[in-house]
């Protein structure tokens, strides 16, 4: 099937078998290898991005359901050499050791800011239930989440990754080229 | 993991949708919101030669008002259901346990329908859905029907749907004014339940009026607690009544047994959690 | 003279290795593509011991994308090959081979069976079910006990027995202390009880990996692994390939916790495939294959005995262990339990001691290294005994502890299991944590609710923990038959422009050697943190090294790299003397300047740097480098010890078990970066916490894992764990210059038992005086109502999950 995606404010267009993962998609088509899998189950949420403004396990979401949205990944997120402020406060508050389950831990995190801008301690913790880390012990995570919403302006969040249609980058090169 | 290949179709009606479920014949799946069935695909589970895809039809979609029912759209997600005010203001119980659904991730994803007619006894909109009377209205090659969810609801992840049949909608009854409470326990925040109790109640002066209660967990199929009602229902709402009434919350369940529970403490809890659920209920 | 610059060991730097972590440019090895890479998938048996009566490959050879299809014969028809065993704990262990596929029997359901290689990861998985194997099911053996009971079926036919190897040390054989039967024999206080170590999976987050490229002389192989030094010289062993044309790199690693320490079945596979195909060849597993197939932890049955006067003066201890390996032994294998073998007597003066381990086989996953490796297992049995034999006495359990640990200043000392405790100080981390938990009011509240009746009772447990780490020294090592030795490797390169290079035998997967490194360097050779790059896990650029695991990298890698800047300094200064025209033992060394004592003259090693590129002007005989490497093999190991405190929740009518707060004071000798080991210590105490409470592998009556997806495998999330209150006291070890000791292990170590103390303390008042973990609500108001007679319930913690899934009936929509 074809199907065209928006990823990380590029448009691609791809040949694809409707039995493809968006995170296979991704990562073994569009190189974007930054978003990641560690499970089969959609517990761990290492592959969380965000899909037409929400958060999503990209490993239970087909490519061919993607078709015709915006995906912004992990890669999508640092804007002109600026990390987002949930990227800078995961590295403040060492929110990370070996980073696997990063990707999907700030996708989520700026999700759950999104909902929420000012969230207490169990507010994080229950927006971040669907990512695993098995560094941490989570409260560095959950720290850092709260620190970065001090640094985020309302109403930042996967609505504003959003590109207008006007601003879209010519279509890239798919896997296919 | 990789699912096996299948064939994608993506109707845009209900009626084409039906209509590609009976040519795909028995191997066919239908993908709603696919938080269940992405991962039974990827590990193999189960291999599908069509997949029936939802997701472009907008007439499943939203929550409306019918009177005296709220009807939900099948492809409704959870994040949706959570967030609706006529879910809050009419149906209360079900948006509570909506709450709990899985992970923010998923409930973007997940749908109600999906839930439903996944039909997992451990899935926690089922119980809501028998406590609330829900009707599911579904359409297949003979045109559409309701079931009640009693009718609905008939064994281990097997509901009434026919292979070429499509939840589009659940008609839940008003429950305007009434309280909820959705006590669930589980292990650890993403597993399954393994006992819920879903409670809702109407109350004047203290005294209960009405009371509907739903088990998740307790049996195939979510159980509707009848004799704890029954022992609610025009009594006043104290600690004492509460906690006597909950003493028949195993009545009739027939629970499985697994590595967290076996029968005997799925049956004490719950009678332990429809105790709170009624309170937390009637605390509001 | 310009101020000391601030030290850059002990700032709280944020990490060097994030920033890439942070916005996706990774390096996982499954991220790496080449041209022309083909993918392989494995075949697992579904049954847990059984004799392969037949297997056709020939419709899976015609399947769309397919290359080879290759089973164990066709990789090794010689039947020659065995994954490794790299400690044989006793002359005569018992050691299986381990195919790489197996061969004639399957001795644990998940093993691999056969390989696709297939020109797409999905073809490859589509042709596995076009195998076709016949299995002849033989007798299943699961279990300690009962694999050990006379007449059991045996997993290994030909080697006669389940029992792989019996290590026995006993403190009157080895002149270290009394006779262990006499002492309990003639004590008025004895105190005997039966701990179960249930399985655990270690799950780390990223799945294996390996992609084998041979398409040139050298053989590259990227695995995600955390000891890609000992694989290289291991698969280079184990399939006969010259070890200078092999070159393993381990890329970014996503988390190993031990479970990474491994020479795996899959790693072999892959290289003998793409030798085989000519081609480059790539596995990434599912993490249902994680959960089967790589290693599992802990697994023993524990029986414990100890002895004590009236006053609580321990008198003797004694342990019996059944270690259950699974049906192979992994690379350390029955070392696992040997390691805990010094650690039951922990900081305790015990005068007799007696261990003895059996290692045993069953038809489960293999067994190994799982973050602690045997020290959990023996801080978990001697903490929690501490607390029975304390509630025997009617003792305060912190009085217990208090009148039997070795006091700070009895330091070094001498422990009945032989070794050597450099330092420590258990009364100022004890006292320090009492304080930050508020002990006293806890134990009044406690005191409130079971005066009340309270629905939810309150429970304090303690462990007051030590732990060898800082695996090394290898003549200790040696001395246990190890096979390797437990040195480290650091070499340190002056680039032209004053920029350095440090190359490390440590291998990070997460724990920041990066940032730690640097701030180590930085000191010793007065060089800016950021001007400074390690290198690592290429054993092109790193050429030697033992790897990460056991707490070693800082207090031996890290030493090596200290070793490695006094001889780059030692190089320099020669030249500085020249260059000053002045005499080297008139150089004064700081801040990265020589100066001529008593004048302004200095010259950076920078400027040296440049001028021994140059080489224009160097004095007699030396060579133009100050390049310098060094190995470092420490006289001891070393001890960080740490007083944990962990208050619980129980509701009596559900059994669930809420942490109230959990307070630990550890004392890890002198700290590099304070964030780093903070964040070590919070992850150890989450997988401490959640061996306790969540974690167990399941098997079934067949031998199916039934804990087989992170749906049944309960791993927490960060709605099931609390803040944690960390602290640390500092009493700098005395076997190394930096001070330092390990800390990797310590929270993982420390935690189990303080909060199975903690839970048995809220409910001893029921009658309780154990329950099995992991502490499941079930078994708890089991516990609470019946007594802990009933308190061990059916194993099984799976279930609810996708495991249940029944397909026929999945009207999944």
């Amino acid at each position: 099937m074809r199907i065209t995606v928006t990823v990380d404010g590029t448009g691609y267009t791809d040949e694809v078998e409707p039995r493809t993962l968006l995170v296979h998609h991704l990562r073994e088509k569009l190189g974007k290898t930054g978003t990641v899998v560690g499970c089969d189950t959609s517990n761990c949420g290492a592959c969380t991005v965000h899909l037409n403004g929400q958060s999503v396990k990209s490993c239970s979401v087909l490519a061919v359901q993607a078709d015709g949205g915006e995906v912004t990944t992990v890669e999508g997120l640092a804007r002109d050499g600026q990390l987002h402020p949930v990227q800078q406060a995961f590295r403040d508050n060492h929110a990370l050791q070996c980073g696997f389950c990063t990707p999907g831990m700030i996708m989520q995190s700026i999700d759950l800011l999104a909902d929420n801008p000012n969230p207490d301690e169990e507010a994080v913790r229950e927006g971040l239930e669907g990512n695993l880390c098995r560094c941490t012990g989570y409260q560095n995570i959950v720290r850092a989440v709260r620190d970065a919403a001090g640094h985020m302006r309302p109403g930042a969040g996967p609505e504003a990754e959003q590109v207008a249609d006007g601003e879209r980058t010519t279509t890239g090169v798919g896997g296919d080229a | 993991m990789i699912p096996a290949p299948f064939d994608y179709v993506a109707p845009s009606t209900v009626d084409e949708a039906v209509r590609a479920l009976a040519d795909a014949g028995e191997d066919a799946k239908v993908l709603a919101g696919g938080q269940s069935l992405l991962p039974v695909l990827r590990m193999r589970l189960a291999a599908p030669t069509t997949v029936v895809d939802l997701g472009k039809i907008g007439e499943l979609k939203g929550v409306r008002d019918e009177g005296d029912a709220v009807v939900i759209g099948a492809m409704s997600t959870h994040y949706d259901v959570q967030r609706d005010p006529l879910v809050h203001d009419h149906a209360l119980l079900l948006a509570r346990a909506t709450d709990t659904v899985a992970d923010p991730q998923v409930r973007h994803r997940g749908t109600f329908g999906g839930s439903l007619a996944h039909a997992d006894p451990a899935g926690d909109l089922l119980a809501p859905a028998l406590a609330l009377d829900a009707e599911m209205v579904i359409q297949g090659t003979g045109g559409r029907r309701t079931a009640s969810a009693a009718e609905f609801f008939q064994d281990f992840f097997t509901t009434s749907l026919a292979p070429e049949d499509i939840l589009v909608e659940v008609r839940i009854p008003k429950h305007t004014g009434w309280s909820a409470h959705y006590e669930k326990f589980n292990r650890v925040a993403q597993a399954w339940s393994m006992v819920a109790v879903a409670a809702t109640v109407r109350a004047e002066g203290g005294t209960i009026t009405e009371a509907r209660i739903g088990l998740t967990n307790m049996a195939s199929i979510p159980v509707r607690a009848t004799a704890v009602e029954q022992a609610l229902v025009g009594r006043s709402a104290d600690a004492e009544t509460i906690r006597a009434a909950a003493e028949h919350a195993a009545e009739g369940t027939s629970p499985t047994v697994d590595g967290n529970a076996d029968v005997e403490y799925r049956q004490h809890l719950a009678r332990v959690l429809t105790g709170r659920a009624v309170e937390a209920a009637m605390a509001g | 003279m310009t101020a000391m610059a601030e030290p850059e060991v002990g700032r709280a730097r944020v990490r060097k290795e994030d920033e890439r972590l942070i916005t996706g440019r990774t390096r996982w090895t499954d991220n790496i593509a080449l041209p022309g890479l083909v993918h392989m998938a494995f075949l697992r048996s579904p049954t847990a011991h059984a004799r392969i009566t037949a297997m056709d490959t020939s419709a899976a050879k015609e399947m769309p994308g397919v290359i080879a299809v290759y089973t164990g014969d066709d990789l090794d028809p010689g039947g020659e090959v065995g994954m490794p065993n790299a400690w044989p704990i006793t002359p005569d262990q018992k050691t299986p081979r381990r195919p790489m596929l197996a061969q004639g029997t399957v001795n644990f359901a998940g093993e691999a069976v056969a390989v696709v290689i297939a020109r797409s990861a999905a073809e490859a998985e589509d042709a596995l079910a076009e195998i076709d194997v016949d299995y002849d099911d033989l007798p299943v053996v699961l279990g300690v006990d009962d694999a050990v009971a006379d007449g059991a079926p045996l997993v290994h036919e030909d080697m006669g027995t389940n029992k792989s190897a019996e290590w026995i040390f006993d403190s009157a054989e080895a002149g270290s202390g009394g006779d262990v039967q006499q002492a309990i024999s003639s004590s008025e206080v004895v105190v005997t009880r039966r701990f179960r170590q249930q399985r655990l999976v270690p799950a780390f987050m990223e799945p294996r990996s390996v992609v084998v490229d041979p398409t040139a002389p050298q053989l590259t192989m990227w695995s995600a692994t955390q000891v890609p030094h000992i694989l290289k010289t291991m698969v280079a062993m184990t399939l006969g390939l010259p070890e200078h044309q092999v070159r393993v790199i381990a890329p970014d690693v996503g988390g190993g916790f031990g479970g990474k320490l491994a020479v795996t079945p899959e790693e072999c596979a892959a290289v003998v495939v793409a030798q085989k195909l000519g081609k480059p060849v790539k596995w990434t597993e599912s993490r249902s294959e994680t959960m089967v197939s790589a290693h599992h932890g802990r697994d023993q049955m524990q029986d414990i005995t100890i002895s004590a006067s009236r006053d609580g003066t321990i008198t003797g201890l004694k342990v019996d262990l059944l270690a259950d390996m699974g049906a192979y032994l992994g690379i350390v294998g029955g070392g696992v339990p040997v390691l805990g073998a010094f650690m039951f007597n922990a900081i305790y003066k015990v005068p007799a001691y007696r261990f003895s381990c059996t290692t045993v086989f069953t038809n489960t996953t293999l067994t190994d290294a799982y973050r602690g490796a045997g020290r959990p297992e023996a801080t978990f049995a001697i903490e929690r005994i501490m607390d029975e034999l304390a509630a025997e006495l009617g003792m305060d359990p912190m009085e217990l502890r208090e009148k039997n640990w070795i006091k700070h200043d009895e330091f070094p000392y001498t422990t009945v299991s032989t070794l050597t405790y450099d330092s420590g100080n258990y009364e100022a981390a004890t006292a320090k944590a009492m304080q930050l938990f508020d002990y006293d009011g806890l134990r009044r509240e406690q005191r409130e609710r079971r005066e009340r009746g309270d629905r939810v009772q309150l429970g304090i447990g303690i462990s007051t923990f030590t732990e060898m780490c800082g695996l090394a020294p290898s003549r200790v090592l040696g001395s246990l038959d190890y096979g390797a030795g437990g040195w480290e490797h650091a070499a340190i390169r002056m680039l032209p422009t004053g920029k350095v290079e440090v190359v490390t035998g440590a291998s990070p997967h997460g724990q920041g050697h990066e940032t730690a490194w640097s701030q180590i360097v930085a000191d010793q050779l007065g060089v800016g943190f950021d001007d400074i790059e390690i290198l690592h896990g290429d054993t092109q650029s790193s050429h030697k090294g033992l790897d990460t695991y056991g707490s070693r990298s800082l207090t031996v890698g890290g030493i090596a790299v200290v070793k490695a800047a006094e001889k780059v300094i030692a190089k320099a200064r020669k030249v500085a003397a020249h260059l000053m025209e002045a005499s080297e033992d008139d150089l004064e060394f700081a801040d990265g300047k020589f100066t001529v004592r008593g004048t302004d003259t200095s010259t950076a090693i920078q400027d040296v740097a440049l001028a021994v590129f140059a080489a224009h002007d160097l004095p007699e005989g030396v060579e133009p480098t100050l390049d310098s490497e060094a190995v470092f093999d420490p006289e001891n190991f070393s001890f960080p010890h740490g007083t944990h405190l962990c208050a619980t929740e129980v509701d009596t009518e559900t059994g669930r078990v809420r942490l109230r707060s959990y307070v630990c004071v550890d004392d890890i000798g002198k700290v590099i970066n304070p964030l780093i080991v903070e964040g070590q210590m919070h992850g150890g105490l989450a997988q401490g916490i959640a061996q306790a409470l969540f974690e167990e592998a399941v098997y079934d009556e067949f031998g199916t894992l039934t804990s087989g997806t992170f749906a049944d495998y309960l791993l927490p999330s960060a709605m099931d764990l609390p803040s944690f209150t960390t602290d640390r006291t500092e009493t700098a070890a005395t076997s190394n210059p930096l001070g330092v000791k390990g800390v990797g292990e310590a929270g993982t170590i420390a935690s189990t038992p303080a909060v199975v103390n903690s839970v048995v303390d809220a409910v001893r008042h029921h009658g309780v005086n154990d329950i099995e973990m992991p502490l499941s609500p079930m078994r708890v108001w089991r516990a609470v109502h019946e007594g802990d007679a009933a308190a061990g319930g059916p194993g099984a913690e799976a279930g609810g999950g996708l495991g249940s899934i029944d397909s026929a009936h999945g009207g999944a929509q």
